[in-house]
């Protein structure tokens, strides 16, 4: 008796402890995305979608720093994703056991948890230094080298979990190597590696520090991949560190815009992945 | 798993025959094979033949050996750098081992049924189309054709027929190995090997598969690794007993399951054992 009382107490109390640990954690998360909503939600007005970054003190929008978001990330993603998939299916189906699989494999995981900072100021010294100038297209780089380790590590995660089962399986008809991994394990693993891309456009669309310098900012529209281009990050960098108070607003309406997107995309991701899981 | 007991097999003593002496040709000939993982040595000194159109049974306890004797005969365990086979294997005479070997082909030939189903992530119909895809090509009626005759070579076909598009993980997991026995036969190989293809299933859907073999033993010569004696007394012609890596016995089953000529092999068929 005495002995069950100890462990229903042991229970009670370590029950206790990860609930307030749990409830520490919720605590600062709500705290921000209440203010991030009390905030922004107030600074949303359609002017925001349909006008440019405004001088202090004039009218504006959000509409160039949205659109530069857009195009880079989805641009850095366009270029890093087959990179990624690629050498992770290189990885998990072919050279993951040699010398130059693990050596990679470790460099990655590196690269994955390395200050994005770093890879900002390594394509500003080998590509911007060179050309002269800021430009959308070096901050393209910039993101596609923070996507890239995080869909090789997705991917070559997602392959190694399908059964060798399986793969055996489709080897047993005679099936070559590159349709094995094509047409099945690529496929079974197809929700994995589309959560996994989508986690790390989440991930670099909140990225300022590579985009200071190599996109830079832009005030006015562009779409020109050779010119500095505004990205919603940097804006809000620029605009919440400014003493006026309409940029301020619009830094918070900015905010708002990408907790909501990554919120989105976070949970479209979780989506897929249960589809299958 | 225990064995047949000795009144068991006294009943059916009666059933004792020689193997029909017609259309006995060895298709698949060991000779002093030996297997190895790494340095272990797996298989030491194999000689057996496997016969045309018949069905040739594995038993032995775990680890004897019985998985990889079968996974060489379509050359499974070249996906594993540190497996090697040494010896002579032959497939109608021709030497499975021989690095030249075309090895898709040789697969095409010799099928493969495993241990837990694996039905491939895409619809039913394509499951079945698959591999028929990496050996012809065949126009979208014959396909569907083909498709047909191998979900009803497998008894699956009613079952499935109006849900050919559903994906084939969908089914339940006897239909699953029954849709993977329909992908191996629809190749129409020569020989078609099962790895302990029941012992996942349920006993209506294990019993519905050992049927399945009786029926596909007129056109498929079918060799199967298999924990459970009964079935093997059940459905197979000949009967190899393993233990430790070595092939103990050889014959053909009912000759093993009552008049064993090894003591090792009855100590285990009866129950003492393994």
């Amino acid at each position: 008796m005495d002995l069950r009382l100890r462990r229903k107490l042991t229970n009670i109390v370590a029950l206790f402890l990860s609930m307030l640990a749990v409830a520490f954690g919720l605590f600062w998360l709500f705290w921000i995305l209440i203010d991030v909503f009390k905030l922004g939600v107030n600074a949303i007005q359609l002017s925001l979608f349909t006008q440019m970054t405004p001088p202090p003190g004039s009218e504006g929008g959000l509409l160039n720093a949205i659109v530069g978001s857009l195009v880079q990330v989805g641009l850095a993603t366009l270029i890093g994703t087959p990179f990624g998939v690629l050498a992770g299916v290189y990885l998990a189906e072919y050279g993951g056991h040699t010398w130059l699989g693990k050596t990679t494999l470790f460099i990655n995981d590196i690269l994955l948890s390395a200050p994005s900072i770093v890879v900002g100021l390594f394509v500003y010294a080998v590509y911007v230094a060179q050309v002269g100038h800021f430009s959308a297209f070096a901050g393209v780089l910039a993101l596609a080298l923070l996507v890239i380790p995080v869909v090789i590590r997705t991917t070559e995660n997602m392959l190694v979990l399908v059964p060798d089962s399986l793969r055996e399986a489709v080897f047993a008809l005679g099936t070559p190597k590159w349709k094995v991994i094509t047409r099945v394990t690529l496929r079974a693993s197809m929700a994995g590696i589309v959560t996994g891309i989508l986690l790390a456009v989440a991930r670099v669309s909140g990225e300022t520090a590579p985009l200071l310098f190599t996109a830079l900012s832009n005030q006015f529209w562009t779409l020109d991949l050779d010119k500095p281009m505004a990205t919603l990050p940097v804006t809000i960098f620029k605009f919440a560190m400014s003493p006026f108070a309409d940029w301020q607003r619009m830094a918070w309406a900015g905010v708002f815009l990408i907790t909501l997107g990554v919120l989105g995309l976070n949970i479209l991701a979780r989506i897929l992945f249960r589809q299958k899981h | 798993m225990p064995g047949l007991s000795k009144s068991e097999l006294r009943m059916t003593d009666t059933t004792l025959q020689e193997p029909p002496a017609t259309a006995l040709s060895p298709q698949i000939t060991f000779r002093d094979f030996n297997f190895y993982y790494g340095k272990y040595h797996a298989l030491k000194n194999v000689n057996l033949d496997i016969y045309r159109t018949h069905v040739t049974a594995f038993i032995g306890p775990s680890g004897c050996g019985k998985s990889t004797l079968l996974r060489t005969m379509n050359r499974m365990y070249d996906l594993y750098p540190d497996q090697r086979a040494v010896g002579e294997l032959r497939l109608d005479g021709m030497d499975i081992l021989d690095k030249s070997v075309d090895i898709n082909h040789l697969r095409a030939r010799v099928g493969m049924v495993f241990q837990k189903p694996t039905p491939f992530p895409m619809s039913i119909y394509d499951n079945i189309a698959f591999g028929i895809n990496l050996q012809e090509r065949l126009s979208r009626s014959d396909m569907d054709d083909r498709v047909e005759w191998a979900l009803k070579k497998a008894a699956l076909w009613d079952e499935v027929k109006a849900i050919l598009n559903q994906s084939g993980m969908s089914l339940s997991g006897g239909q699953q190995q029954r849709l993977c026995i329909a992908r191996g036969i629809a190749v129409k190989p020569e020989v078609l090997l099962l790895d302990e293809p029941t012992s996942a299933l349920d006993p209506i859907s294990t019993m519905r598969i050992e049927e399945l073999i009786a029926e596909l033993k007129e056109e498929f010569t079918i060799v199967i690794v298999t924990h459970n004696m009964q079935q093997a007394a059940r459905i197979s012609d000949y009967t190899a007993y393993m233990y430790l890596g070595e092939l103990v016995e050889f014959g053909v089953t009912d000759q093993i399951f009552i008049k064993p000529q090894k003591k090792q092999t009855e100590d285990y068929i009866t129950g003492r054992f393994g």
